[in-house]
């Protein structure tokens, strides 16, 4: 059976410490963006952590919440791409092929969770940055868009050890850099098409909730909502 | 109205051999002010393109647009000129279609103008990918990639749409040019009766020429219409298709039409009263073409005023948290002062105008029809750009704001437009020759086709006399 790729976010667990989103920048060769672009709104993170506050002062508490692409099944920004650099891959990815992509911006505007970031310029590191690049990862040029893949290159990587091993992928085996990198292990990534799987059986947990659920996209990232919002840390 | 029901085809009452010195005139005869205003023209547009060369090799990052907002001038731009391009061949195939008489003069000057706003128009959406270079993506040919465009996408609608537009109001524009240019192929020497004999493509004026050209005028009128309100109502798609707040809406193909229409007649008004001034076309363009286009444009303005409320007041009945967020930032926000600038050029300055018989005079038309110009320009911008700064979710939302690489591009290809107009009068009479003059419609019979000495002496094999009429 083909494999269905998801993965559940605890918010329970996240305590906002961005340690995804540096680990997703140094994985997939994501360009550093300079102070001044930043502040024009063209900063780039495939997963970002949005922080919110609860309560009244004193009793107030921030909340976390990271947001990447959601992988919709229903991904709003497919059928927009005039050229298929948007489309829909078997393992029900919403993959992006940077060289078919002619820069429309359209699946950009079209994405709910506004995911997608665009090349406004030829990317760039901050020094030593550029010595660390993945080579696994292309880089992007000027003009394409781009956005989280759950790090195609590591689910390709253990999918082909697997197959010289002559074995089944195992439940886990596969870990996108942020959910490598959580230290409070509040992300799980996995086949949601194997029942048995973490991911599978966290995504049918009571608390189990989708971003923007009502906008249709049918999203495969499940977010676990708080079990209490207060007093409970 | 009264004077065309009653006399029609008599509203321009001159002489044969006058229409032709007149309109033929420019053609014949360039003056030192006509190079001046090209001059200036191209002095204030190529920098527009020597700018968009600047974005290419930089980046798209020069110009304003940013995250979310990916669109901003350059597609408000583009739904703009698409509008500008309903003046002509819509107009002008509904007058020909309804046999108005008083269209005679007026259809070139309309059909001109679509050609052209869709040639700059159709630059839009090229200038504005991230990677130009690449556009030719979007037409399905067998390719060494071996994909095809994908059809489920608007923009892939939209290449069809224009592309198919285009070429029926260029067909549209340049069949009844024909016969015109054959007359001035007749009147020619030199280069320029070379040129005008390939341009006039073996016109003889034969009967069964000019039946075939009529025939093909009215199919070409019933086609065009259907493909007109199409190109428009594919546009408002690529905004309703995608699941952004306050642009999935169902009423966006006929809102887009009606202003598209709107912006249109307003456009040709101006137009009309700039080629009747520098052309000295006073006799030709008179204020009862005014008078009545001015009454066209006051019921879409009550059409575009309907709209924009039936928009407005089933969102803000329906209250939905994501959609108000836009909503309230054009009624209450930010865009505010925008949107009632809008309201005042688009009804609140034109509809007094054109509603009272003494205002609707040609300065009065004018006036109103420039507001509405600008008005539907203010009116595509708050379409494109207020609901994406507004997007679901609140951390999401941005601002945008032009930088001077989208304003110069900008005023590069009103520049364009009006150069193409330009040189287009200089090439074309302005006001159908062979249709202005009353009485001599083309028909298959020959003792009518007689109607000009020219073309009956060229079915008999005479030469003609240049000056004789």
């Amino acid at each position: 059976m083909a494999h269905r790729w998801g993965m559940v976010i605890d918010l329970d667990r996240c305590t906002g410490c961005e340690a995804c989103v540096a680990a997703c920048h140094a994985e997939n060769n994501i360009a550093t963006i300079s102070a001044s672009e930043a502040a024009r709104g063209r900063t780039m993170h495939w997963i970002h952590v949005e922080r919110y506050w609860e309560g009244e002062f004193p009793n107030i508490r921030a909340r976390f919440r990271p947001v990447l692409c959601q992988q919709c099944d229903a991904a709003p920004c497919e059928p927009v791409c005039p050229t298929y650099a948007s489309y829909h891959n078997p393992e029900g990815l919403n993959a992006q092929v940077y060289n078919r992509c002619i820069g429309t911006r359209y699946c950009a505007n079209a994405c709910p969770y506004s995911a997608r970031y665009f090349n406004w310029f030829d990317p760039a590191w901050d020094k030593p940055l550029q010595l660390q690049l993945n080579p696994d990862v292309s880089v992007r040029e000027s003009g394409v868009m781009e956005k989280c893949t759950f790090c195609s290159q590591r689910i390709l990587a253990a999918e082909i050890k697997a197959k010289t091993e002559n074995r089944e992928l195992r439940d886990g085996e596969v870990k996108p850099a942020c959910v490598q990198s959580c230290p409070p292990t509040a992300m799980v990534f996995g086949d949601l098409n194997d029942r048995h799987s973490e991911v599978s059986r966290l995504s049918r947990s009571v608390r189990a909730t989708t971003l923007l659920a009502e906008v249709g996209t049918l999203p495969k990232v499940t977010y676990l909502e708080r079990e209490s919002s207060h007093g409970d840390e | 109205m009264a004077t065309n029901k009653t006399d029609p085809g008599k509203m321009i009452d001159l002489a044969p051999e006058k229409i032709r010195r007149d309109l033929l005139l420019p053609v014949f005869h360039t003056s030192r002010r006509y190079y001046l205003l090209v001059f200036v023209l191209v002095a204030i547009g190529l920098p527009g393109m020597f700018v968009y060369l600047y974005q290419m090799s930089e980046g798209l990052g020069v110009a304003g647009i940013t995250r979310p907002i990916f669109w901003g001038f350059y597609i408000t731009n583009f739904v703009f000129w698409i509008g500008i391009s309903h003046a002509g061949t819509l107009i002008s195939a509904i007058l020909r279609l309804c046999n108005a008489e008083w269209r005679r003069p007026v259809t070139r000057c309309a059909e001109a103008i679509t050609v052209f706003a869709l040639a700059i128009g159709a630059q839009y959406p090229i200038i504005h990918l991230g990677r130009s270079w690449l556009f030719f993506w979007l037409i399905p040919y067998p390719s060494e990639r071996g994909i095809w465009p994908n059809f489920r996408s608007p923009l892939v609608w939209d290449f069809f749409a224009i592309s198919t537009y285009i070429t029926g109001s260029l067909t549209f524009l340049l069949l009844p040019i024909i016969p015109d240019w054959a007359m001035v192929r007749d009147r020619a020497t030199g280069l320029r009766k070379r040129v005008y004999t390939v341009l006039a493509l073996g016109w003889r004026g034969t009967p069964r020429e000019w039946h075939r050209l009529e025939v093909a005028m009215r199919i070409m009128a019933v086609t065009i219409l259907p493909v007109a309100v199409s190109v428009h109502t594919i546009v408002s798609w690529d905004f309703a298709m995608a699941p952004v707040p306050m642009w999935h809406s169902t009423v966006f193909g006929p809102y887009f039409v009606a202003g598209a229409i709107f912006s249109g007649i307003a456009a040709l008004i101006v137009v009309m009263a700039l080629v009747r001034k520098a052309m000295h076309l006073e006799e030709y363009l008179k204020p009862v073409h005014f008078d009545n286009l001015g009454k066209l444009l006051l019921v879409m303005s009550l059409l575009w005023l309907y709209f924009i409320f039936a928009e407005r007041l089933t969102v803000w009945y329906g209250n939905e948290p994501s959609e108000m967020a836009a909503f309230w930032s054009i009624q209450r926000g930010r865009f505010t002062v925008l949107f009632w600038m809008m309201v005042c050029c688009n009804f609140l300055i034109p509809f007094p105008i054109l509603a009272i018989k003494k205002l609707r005079t040609i300065v009065g038309t004018v006036i109103a029809s420039s507001t509405i110009v600008v008005g539907m320009w203010m009116e595509r911008f708050l379409i494109v750009v207020p609901p994406l700064e507004h997007k679901y979710l609140p951390y999401d939302w941005g601002r945008y704001s032009p930088t001077w690489v989208e304003i110069t591009i900008t005023i590069g290809t009103l520049m364009g437009m009006i150069l193409l107009y330009v040189l287009f009068a200089k090439f074309v009479p302005m006001i159908s020759i062979w249709e202005l003059k009353g009485g001599q419609r083309p028909t298959p019979m020959p003792e009518q086709a007689n109607a000009t000495a020219d073309q009956a002496a060229l079915r008999l094999g005479h030469p003609i006399p240049s000056t004789n009429t």
